[in-house]
């Protein structure tokens, strides 16, 4: 998915043809960042799906194997102190953090980019509220009101953690899309548009819309990052999904056994590289984007 | 400052605070299920007697605390509540008030959060001005890439590494918790030691994290100020290039960092909050950690509500001050 939106920003220009696509590699605006953090995206993504499918799913039940084993040649990442197999575990978990982050990057662009594009093209009043309560709840730290719903939520389940935390993602996508709407639509190209007898709904989709996509897809990254950062910071304080293993609960239940300062390093250890390894990706993957958007930044360096 | 300006934080204050308080009322109440009666058979079933009528006693216990009310009388005296300071009482450590406990681990998450924001703010936005500086040294532009990929790693998952490393493989510092447990707080020289040394690596994790994130918006903004003409027309007065740098250069860049300063205050108290569960801190996130697994609501409701008040207020102060200390700031009201 997200790769779909990323390409889909340099891709304008792949349309006329294979010739282009080389040009597009040499294009400025491909950066070393945006390559290093598509490739390191869908090395996670082939992970997630197909990784699951080629480990045994009973290995990550407690007690189904000998508890606080270090790495060995039978258990590659070690087992916790449960007796769970840590490298089933993070093959399992990974593709469920990732879900959850896509489910709420989804909603939250989703819902910004309606409130977006309607307080960027309504204005007035509509624009005020839209404004005022975007600004507004950005200035809350969102962990805070997250905690208040995912401990009044009984069963936890991987969409419903999605919804919890799309429920404060769509702030920044509104925010973003609101400014460039109100940017193009006073460009020139728009009111030659407007001036050949083309209404509201046609310039929002033919004019407006195709030139949102690189900041869409920027908005896109930014709040699976951001989801993905609160989803686990939940489950760290142990309100994650009940019945499926994530990288974020991994690490709870490390912490809840102070593997830490018992020193099994392979438990929160491989979450850690695994987190890590995601929001390095994602943070290539969005300054690559903001430079695909925004052409202006190049000079600068 | 335009009247209209200070009317408009204050809104906004207000709206906040309104937010806060509605959604620590309603979202427990959206949920479907009655906590009351869930707890009552979870205790029975503990006991074993099945023989009471459940209904009947958890009508009781709604007449008790004005849970049988209409849902706007009890939204009413839940405000009620806020302003008399009264937040019910922990659960776990019944009959403490959740005030007091909040009021004891306030000062604590205050303390590192305010340290350790000051240090990485500064030391990032040095950084960032140098490297934006073409007289600079060399292998300040080395420090810039790890700095930032720390910038892009949550701060609690930073706090594991430095656990492990400093207290565990090399035995420098203390294994979390926020101050030794046989000693006694007073106010002394051995107190305050102790209280540093158990507060430096929960703050290297926040300020480590952080100083890429300043470095970035710093170097940025430099950039942009050394292009102006008062720069050139300086250094062709031929004025000492420090003092080009610090006066002309980096007191300009300096200000609107203090707007990404207020905007990121929530995420980077989300983080301390994380941060103070990993070190096992006696601050607002140990407790919380404590309460959430306790299923402690009162206690969860009370710092969450203390969280956003906090942030909310803070930032209402930094938006008043802000236009005094830059004076090309238009108030937009």
């Amino acid at each position: 998915m997200s790769l779909a939106t990323a390409a889909a920003a340099p891709g304008r220009r792949a349309l006329f043809g294979t010739t282009a696509l080389r040009g597009i590699l040499r294009s400025p605006r491909i950066s070393g960042s945006l390559v290093a953090g598509l490739i390191m995206i869908t090395l996670v993504v082939l992970l997630s799906v197909f990784g699951p499918r080629l480990v045994n799913a009973r290995l990550a039940a407690v007690g189904a194997v000998r508890p606080s084993q270090a790495p060995s040649a039978q258990y590659l990442l070690g087992t916790d102190s449960q007796g769970r197999d840590m490298l089933t575990i993070m093959v399992l978990g990974t593709p469920q953090t990732l879900r959850i982050g896509l489910i709420a990057g989804v909603v939250g662009l989703a819902v910004g980019l309606v409130l977006g594009l309607m307080s960027g093209f309504f204005g007035g009043k509509v624009d005020s509220v839209i404004s005022v309560l975007a600004d507004s709840l950005l200035t809350v730290p969102s962990l805070a009101i997250m905690v208040v719903i995912a401990a009044s939520v009984g069963h936890m389940t991987v969409e419903l953690m999605g919804l919890t935390v799309a429920a404060l993602a769509w702030m920044h996508p509104t925010r973003t899309i609101r400014s460039q709407v109100l940017s193009i639509r006073e460009r020139s190209y728009v009111s030659v548009a407007r001036a050949n007898g083309e209404g509201e709904l046609g310039v929002l989709f033919r004019e407006v819309m195709p030139n949102l996509v690189p900041y869409i897809a920027a908005s896109f990254v930014g709040a699976v990052s951001g989801a993905i950062l609160a989803a686990v910071g939940l489950e760290a304080l142990g309100l994650g999904p009940n019945d499926v293993h994530t990288l974020g609960t991994t690490i709870y239940w490390s912490q809840k056994f102070s593997a830490v300062l018992r020193g099994q390093w392979w438990w929160w250890g491989p979450p850690i590289v695994a987190i890590s390894f995601i929001f390095v990706a994602l943070f290539l993957l969005s300054s690559g984007l903001d430079r695909v958007a925004n052409p202006k930044l190049r000079q600068r360096t | 400052m335009p009247i209209d300006y200070v009317v408009k934080r204050a809104l906004q204050l207000l709206l906040i605070i309104f937010i806060a308080v509605t959604v620590n009322f309603g979202i427990p109440r959206l949920i479907p299920g009655d906590p009351i009666e869930s707890a009552l058979q979870t205790k029975m079933a503990m006991t074993g007697n099945v023989n009471v009528d459940v209904q009947a006693v958890a009508a009781a216990y709604r007449a008790k605390f004005g849970l049988d009310k209409p849902l706007w009388a009890q939204y009413l005296n839940y405000w009620g509540s806020i302003f008399t300071r009264d937040l019910g009482v922990s659960l776990v450590d019944f009959p403490q008030p959740v005030v007091q406990k909040i009021q004891s681990a306030v000062p604590w998450t205050l303390a590192l959060l305010t340290v350790s924001t000051i240090i990485s703010f500064f030391v990032g936005s040095i950084l960032g001005a140098l490297i934006a500086w073409p007289r600079a040294p060399r292998f300040l532009h080395v420090l810039v890439p790890p700095f930032m990929l720390l910038s892009s790693v949550p701060f609690f998952l930073l706090g594991i590494v430095l656990l492990f490393t400093f207290s565990v493989i090399v035995p420098w510092f203390p294994p979390g918790g926020g101050f030794d447990p046989v000693s006694i707080l007073r106010v002394d020289v051995a107190t305050i030691t102790d209280l540093l040394y158990h507060a430096i690596l929960p703050a290297l994790a926040l300020v480590l994290g952080s100083i890429g994130f300043w470095a970035l918006g710093m170097r940025a903004m430099m950039v942009s100020v050394l292009g102006e003409d008062h720069i050139t027309f300086a250094e062709s007065k031929g004025l000492p290039p420090q003092r080009i740098f610090l006066w002309y250069g980096m007191r300009n860049a300096l200000l609107p960092q203090v707007t990404s300063l207020a905007i990121s205050l929530g995420s980077i108290l989300s983080g301390a909050v994380l941060v103070e569960v990993i070190f096992n801190y006696p601050g607002l996130g140990g407790i919380l950690f404590v309460a959430i697994s306790g299923k402690d609501y009162f206690v969860i409701q009370g710092i969450v509500l203390m969280l956003i008040l906090a942030l909310g207020l803070s930032l209402f102060v930094v938006d008043l001050i802000y236009p005094l200390l830059d004076p090309r700031i238009r108030y937009q009201a």
